[in-house]
């Protein structure tokens, strides 16, 4: 397993796109950090940023790299490893190489301006959130065999949660907006990996509005200790849960 | 002034008693039944457990070590019913917890120029309570209690039907409200410290002409409240961390007449709350990292906010209605973004800073969950661009690029 | 070496394999032949798990191939079309391979040193021609001096030259004792390697004779033209 997970993660260290994906999480970050004095708001600028281009590049670059790897999935298939094993090692080293590019291009230059809890989720969060889009991407990778096929099922599943996803939760609100819709909402809300890196951020930054009438549920939901564990198990779950099931899939895939 | 030098004179020709073991009296009572006015009580440091003590002569009781007046939580422990009292230098513990007839820690009752100096008042049910007082001084006591329920504990130093007031210097800690006014008038408040308390900070209602200055206020639940009361002066206080549902930096209901400058407003979920608010002049604070900068309600009319900093909060200004009849200018907000071609230190096109997604989380406060979204954001941003459903005349139309120096 | 027994496989459909049952043993050279789509990468592909059948059993030696992967290690195999990642040179693949299967024998280098690998073994995958990622292939596939060895289109991109090592190559395997199973459309390329033919045709195992046999039945000399001549007896 490390051994394939090591050769994923150079092969996918000597990648352009991925270099190309860092210097463009590092221009975000560093132009924002520099234009923006403040950097509590700075860091909800790029949070906006960061929830829109990392979904999209860890999904569509892990879907390709998937449909790419098909052969040398084959040929690994083909020696003496546990398929699980195999599949294991691909999403370890996705993942790793995207989080390491998402951690130098954003992990490093807000560190450097927000030290301290709020920094420290906010890289958390997004490298969770790079974990949980490289699932995604597997599962689509597996559910199609087609690429053209996967990729736009990938972009359809990354428009869904990130765009569209928030504006039916908004129409659904001002639909209902005179019932007690207060545990619906949370619950759609957390349902959604976007929302819930969003709302975990926001949770470190806006705690002052956050603790408004939203609070009672903010806190029950998110906010105090088991709250928070649980929000960040959702995500967790969100890792796991697509993941084990394309592996599932795989173990019984024809190659 | 007057007082004080009424009292030293009376003092000048009393005489001194001293109080404590070994000394002429073992106990405070029998020596205070002994004692005549103008006399000066010694109390020398020991555990002093008389149930009620009564002060109903115009003496001079000092403290020497801090000496511990013990209420065994039935009695109130100190009763001030006489004028020109001093009460210095002492512990008072434990009175009794009742709802009906509100026993204090020191109770001053009908009097005037009464001054209650660098005593410690702990686990009290109301600290320092003073009813029909007159030019009263209370000054620089710590006052701590350990309440849980807003119901089960009174107020730190509790006035009420008074005048002339000083309130300087104390420090009140886990009351119901830290400081409570109710008909003060032509009262100062002055460098105290209310913190941790369950409710407010500070409260006070139907007090007028009074001033509140460098006061320090965090951590109470719900902040400091101010209602139906005219012509108040509050300077250079802090409003620190109050947050929670219903919790504000400051509530301002009923009120006019105000002036609220130079204070500090920071990481409350509202910073100010401006409910039937009339000609306040809110001018010179700080108000940043807050939830809400400034919720101003649509039945506060001829305010003026100027020259302020808003930085840092999620919503710098929110209003429940259409109408808008108070005045925005010249005060810098952080979240501007225009630019200053003419050089004159003020932007060239105009701000509003009333948020959209502010006004519909005021509908619905479960909006929040969706705050900073993508969709969110994007209808932040037109509406910014183009007012559609934010008032247009909600507006500073002279916003300042750089922050005050504050 | 490898049994059989039964294997139908569908995809969809359109059935891949029906009831086929095979013996390989060792020291034969094993052609599996016939039209396109007949089942013959299918076979080549269930052997090595890649492909799980719907029913039937597989045996290397003596022991069911289901959910133990250790076999494969007796198995070189060579894919029709090799394709590796893109950015890693020659010899980081044959390192990673070597890596995974954690031999600990003698390698075979010799196809190594024929081929000249060295000469390019610090260029990227990417920028190899298909007959030299056919000359990796190869490599790795006899590295590791398995017992069994598969061969999909073998010497599809290969040049005469290295064809013709290749073939020298398959035959010291086979008389080491070894089991080699080759598949290929140019049944040319396979005279003289043969020891054994399988025709395959719409998912089923048509014939499975010894060369000799084939010979014999059909008075030819070259396993081409047998399987051809045989195949018009068959239509009659």
């Amino acid at each position: 397993m490390k051994n394939i997970t090591k050769f994923v993660i150079s092969d996918i260290m000597r990648n352009r796109i991925i270099l190309f994906y860092l210097l463009m999480l590092c221009l975000f970050s560093w132009s924002i950090f520099s234009l923006e004095d403040n950097t509590s708001k700075g860091i909800m600028s790029l949070l906006n940023i960061v929830l829109l281009t990392v979904p999209l590049v860890s999904i569509i670059f892990s879907n390709i790299y998937m449909y790419n790897s098909a052969e040398f999935i084959e040929l690994l298939v083909s020696q003496p490893v546990k398929r699980s094993t195999i599949w294991k090692s691909i999403f370890i080293g996705l993942s790793v190489a995207l989080m390491a590019a998402f951690f130098i291009g954003i992990g490093i230059p807000v560190l450097f301006f927000v030290p301290g809890l709020t920094g420290a989720t906010f890289i958390v969060t997004g490298m969770l959130i790079t974990a949980i889009f490289v699932s995604i991407a597997m599962l689509c990778s597996i559910l199609m065999r087609d690429k053209a096929r996967g990729i736009g099922l990938s972009i359809i599943l990354w428009l869904f949660l990130s765009l569209i996803y928030d504006g039916l939760v908004l129409f659904f609100m001002f639909q209902y907006a005179d019932y007690p819709i207060e545990k619906p909402m949370a619950i759609l809300t957390a349902l959604n990996p976007v929302d819930l890196a969003r709302i975990h951020v926001l949770l470190q930054v806006d705690t002052e509005a956050l603790m408004g009438y939203t609070g009672a549920i903010f806190k029950k939901m998110f906010g105090t200790g088991p709250g928070m564990m649980v929000s960040l198990a959702l995500m967790v779950v969100w890792v796991a849960g697509p993941f084990y099931l394309s592996l599932r899939l795989f173990d019984k895939k024809d190659l | 002034m007057v007082e004080i030098l009424i009292l030293f004179s009376v003092s000048a020709i009393g005489r001194t008693i001293h109080v404590g073991p070994g000394k002429e009296f073992k106990n405070i009572r029998p020596a205070l039944l002994e004692a005549r006015d103008g006399d000066t009580l010694y109390v020398q440091h020991g555990l002093y457990k008389e149930g009620n003590i009564v002060i109903n002569k115009k003496v001079v009781m000092i403290g020497i070590e801090l000496p511990v007046i013990d209420g065994d939580k039935r009695y109130e422990v100190v009763s001030i019913k006489s004028d020109q009292v001093i009460f210095k230098g002492f512990q008072v513990q434990n009175s009794g917890f009742a709802t009906l007839n509100d026993p204090g820690g020191i109770k001053v009752y009908d009097a005037a120029n009464v001054q209650i100096l660098e005593n410690v008042l702990e686990n009290n049910f109301f600290g320092i309570y003073i009813q029909y007082g007159k030019h009263i001084t209370v000054k620089n006591n710590r006052i701590k209690a350990y309440g849980v329920e807003e119901q089960q504990i009174g107020n730190g130093i509790h006035c009420w039907k008074s005048d002339s007031l000083q309130i300087i210097g104390n420090h009140v800690q886990g009351h119901r409200d830290g400081i409570y006014f109710e008909f003060v008038t032509h009262s100062i408040i002055w460098r105290n410290i209310s913190k941790y308390n369950i409710r407010y900070g500070l409260h006070f209602m139907f007090s007028n002409d009074d001033a509140y200055v460098n006061n320090f206020f965090d951590g109470n639940g719900a902040g400091v409240a101010v209602m139906y009361t005219k012509n108040v002066i509050m300077y250079g206080n802090t409003f620190k961390n109050s947050t929670g549902d219903a919790a504000y930096g400051i509530l301002l209901k009923e009120i006019s007449d105000a002036e609220i400058r130079g204070n500090k407003f920071i990481n409350n979920t509202s910073a100010l709350f401006l409910e039937g608010a009339n000609r306040m002049l809110i001018h010179k604070n700080v108000i940043t990292g807050n939830g809400w900068g400034l919720k101003i309600q649509a039945n506060c009319m001829d305010n003026t906010i100027t020259e302020n900093n808003f930085t840092a909060n999620t919503f710098d200004v929110s209003t429940n209605g259409t109408l808008v009849l108070n005045k925005f200018f010249r005060n810098y907000w952080d979240k501007y973004e225009g630019y200053d071609l003419d050089k004159d230190g003020t932007g060239d096109i105009a701000y509003h800073p009333l948020s959209i997604y502010s006004v519909i989380i005021e509908n619905n406060p479960i909006a929040m969950l969706l705050y900073r979204s993508f969709m969110v954001t994007l209808l932040e941003r037109t509406e910014k661009l183009i007012p559609s459903i934010t008032p247009e005349a909600f507006v500073d139309n002279k916003p300042m690029i750089k922050p005050y120096i504050l | 070496m490898i049994h059989l027994n039964n294997i139908s496989k569908s995809f969809g459909k359109t059935q891949a394999l029906k009831n086929v049952s095979l013996q390989l043993d060792a020291a034969k050279c094993v052609g599996l032949i016939g039209p396109n789509a007949c089942g013959k990468t299918t076979i080549i592909k269930t052997i090595l798990s890649m492909v799980v059948p719907d029913s039937g059993e597989i045996l290397v030696n003596g022991t069911k191939i289901t959910g133990d992967v250790r076999y494969k290690a007796s198995i070189g195999y060579m894919p029709q079309i090799g394709r590796y990642p893109d950015n890693m040179t020659v010899s980081q693949v044959i390192s990673m391979i070597r890596d995974i299967r954690g031999y600990e024998g003698k390698e075979d280098t010799e196809l190594y040193e024929e081929f000249g690998v060295n000469k390019f073994c610090d260029k990227k995958m990417r920028t190899l021609s298909g007959g030299t990622t056919q000359k990796v292939s190869a490599t790795i596939a006899f590295l590791f001096d398995p017992p069994v060895l598969i061969l999909d289109e073998p010497t599809a991109g290969l040049d005469p030259v290295s064809s013709g090592i290749f073939r020298d190559k398959i035959v010291r395997e086979r008389e080491k004792g070894k089991l080699i199973l080759i598949t290929s459309h140019l049944l040319s390329e396979l005279d003289d390697l043969l020891t054994d033919v399988v025709f395959m045709q719409e998912a089923e195992v048509l014939f499975y004779k010894s060369v000799e046999e084939l010979y014999t039945e059909t008075g030819e000399e070259r396993v081409s033209k047998a399987v051809g001549k045989l195949l018009k007896l068959k239509m009659r």
